[in-house]
């Protein structure tokens, strides 16, 4: 099944509904990407395959986020990061489960993700966040 | 060797920036286009002026779209060709590009190149939100991460890398807020002290007010004429002689690092290169300093000083007024306001204004070379221009 599934953003979402995190790797020339794309960006093959990624990696920046769009007004201040999984790929997304000033940058994270609500508008992708490991 | 002209600015336009209550970004591009025919009698508008390229970030503004037909009406150049180009806040540095790649297409001998941006009728929240939509949706809005954010994420990578402090950034806005006081179409005419910017409050940490752009209503335009024909309309032509322009992932988080942007790096070296001139001959610059970390990376991008001095370069007054390299004498997007579609075509006002002696106050002595650098979202788009003095 996952084999054939299309290498979109969609997909990706439905995977971490799943809890998994997967990236698209060319089988050609073994570029992973992520986020999956339908086409690889370094040899333009579209010869992909599936591949699971482990859910965690190294903090590399962060910020503490204290005015913010309608949506997550509730939220502020909240703690955003870009954390580098294996492969050197890359996530950004919330940091949470800590304190502001023990975050900091090379420390452990692991992603939680929170399934998807059944939305009625789209989209209905489910958020992930990242916690201390 | 130094570059040959690629096309000449003999007008220029400039509404004044701010909150300006009441007059929507068609009636503000009326205003900065009526400007750039003032200054050059010598263009018949409805005659002369054969096409228009027009920087606009943003529908959800306004709730208008199509600003190229839309603006062109109100600027009184009804039925000519006028097209929109969107690159986020680099849309008018696009604008001014495909401008210049029209008349040295040989299609056209003048057109008029602008942008606008009308913003401060909407929320604070409304206008992060719209903001955004510059970044990636799946992976950064969508997990709440804002614009500032994303220059705040770069901040903190420059400070544990390099050990650039918030001093530092705080210095940037000091001086553009300096600058802005002399520029009398800048929307904040306002010293701030060092101390007041480290104690504004936190937008995104390590980002505080102050080392923030502002949220303005503005319109800025440019007429390009081919070389050779400049001296017609004027005395006192400014040349663009190198444009360059590149991308980047639109997710910061896919790069490879995040205290430099490599589109700005790569369209300073087309323009560089095209221009035959390197970064010890620039005199003086505008660059986007959409937040003041962005002016810090500008200065390394651009070859102005090492990767990881930006820092060191702010500190040490080299790009002050009566510094030896004056960077953002109009205020910049700091202090003179950043109307996001606007502000390409707006650094390169200031640069014409240096570059022919009408920048009074502000005025840098004897620059006859001049650079902008106008970067667009958080650098998933840069475009960087060179002048001459013609």
């Amino acid at each position: 099944m996952s084999e054939t599934a299309p290498f979109t953003i969609e997909q990706f979402y439905k995977f971490m509904n799943e809890g998994k995190v997967m990236a698209a790797k060319c089988k050609k020339c073994g570029t992973i990407l992520l986020p999956p794309r339908p086409m690889c960006i370094k040899c333009h093959s579209n010869e992909l395959e599936w591949t699971e990624l482990a859910k965690r990696g190294k903090l590399l920046t962060y910020t503490i986020i204290h005015v913010a769009p309608p949506q997550f007004q509730h939220l502020i201040p909240y703690a955003v990061g870009i954390v580098k999984l294996e492969n050197g790929l890359k996530l950004p997304g919330m940091i949470r489960g800590i304190e502001f000033e023990k975050i900091k940058i090379g420390m452990e994270l692991q992603i939680e993700i929170e399934k998807a609500q059944q939305a009625q508008t789209w989209p209905s992708w489910p958020k992930y966040y990242f916690k201390p490991a | 060797m130094i570059g040959k002209p690629l096309a000449s600015i003999v007008s220029a336009g400039l509404s004044k920036f701010g909150k300006i209550e009441g007059l929507y970004a068609r009636e503000l591009f009326a205003l900065a286009a009526k400007e750039a025919f003032e200054r050059c009698p010598n263009i018949d508008p409805k005659k002369d002026v054969q096409a228009l390229f027009i920087g606009h970030m943003g529908e959800s503004y306004e709730h208008q779209g199509h600003t190229g037909a839309t603006v062109a009406d109100w600027a009184g150049l009804l039925h000519i060709p006028a097209t929109r180009t969107e690159c986020a806040c680099a849309s008018s540095g696009a604008a001014l590009r495909a401008g210049i790649m029209a008349i040295m297409s040989g299609l056209y001998d003048i057109v008029m190149v602008g942008g606008v941006e009308k913003m401060t009728h909407r929320s604070t929240p409304e206008v992060t939100e719209f903001l955004a939509m510059a970044s990636d949706f799946p992976f950064e809005q969508w997990h709440g991460i804002t614009f500032p954010g994303l220059y705040a994420l770069m901040a903190t990578a420059h400070m544990h890398k390099y050990g650039t402090t918030e001093e530092q950034l705080a210095m940037v806005a000091v001086k553009n807020h300096h600058n802005g006081c002399l520029n009398p179409k800048a929307h904040m005419q306002r010293e701030v002290t060092l101390e007041k910017a480290l104690s504004s409050r936190v937008i995104a940490w390590p980002l505080k007010l102050y080392d923030c752009s502002l949220i303005t209503d503005g319109a800025s335009c440019l007429i390009l004429t081919k070389p050779e024909i400049a001296k017609k309309y004027t005395d006192m032509p400014v040349h663009i002689i190198g444009s360059g322009q590149a991308s980047d992932s639109i997710g910061i988080y896919e790069r490879e690092q995040f205290t430099s942007l490599t589109a700005a790096k790569e369209a300073a070296k087309q323009a560089y290169k095209m221009a035959g001139l390197t970064p010890n001959d620039i005199q003086v610059a505008e660059v986007h300093d959409c937040f003041t970390i962005a002016e810090i990376i500008a200065y390394e991008d651009l070859g102005f000083c090492k990767p990881g001095e930006g820092g060191k370069l702010i500190e040490e007054g080299v790009t002050t007024l009566d510094g030896s390299l004056p960077v953002n004498t109009s205020g910049g997007l700091k202090a003179k306001g950043h109307p996001v579609g606007a502000t390409g075509t707006a650094q390169a006002y200031e640069i014409y204004l240096q570059l022919t002696g009408q920048a009074e106050k502000r005025q840098v002595e004897n620059v006859e070379i001049g650079l902008t650098h106008n970067v667009g979202g958080s650098g998933a788009t840069a475009t960087v221009h060179i002048y001459r003095r013609g």
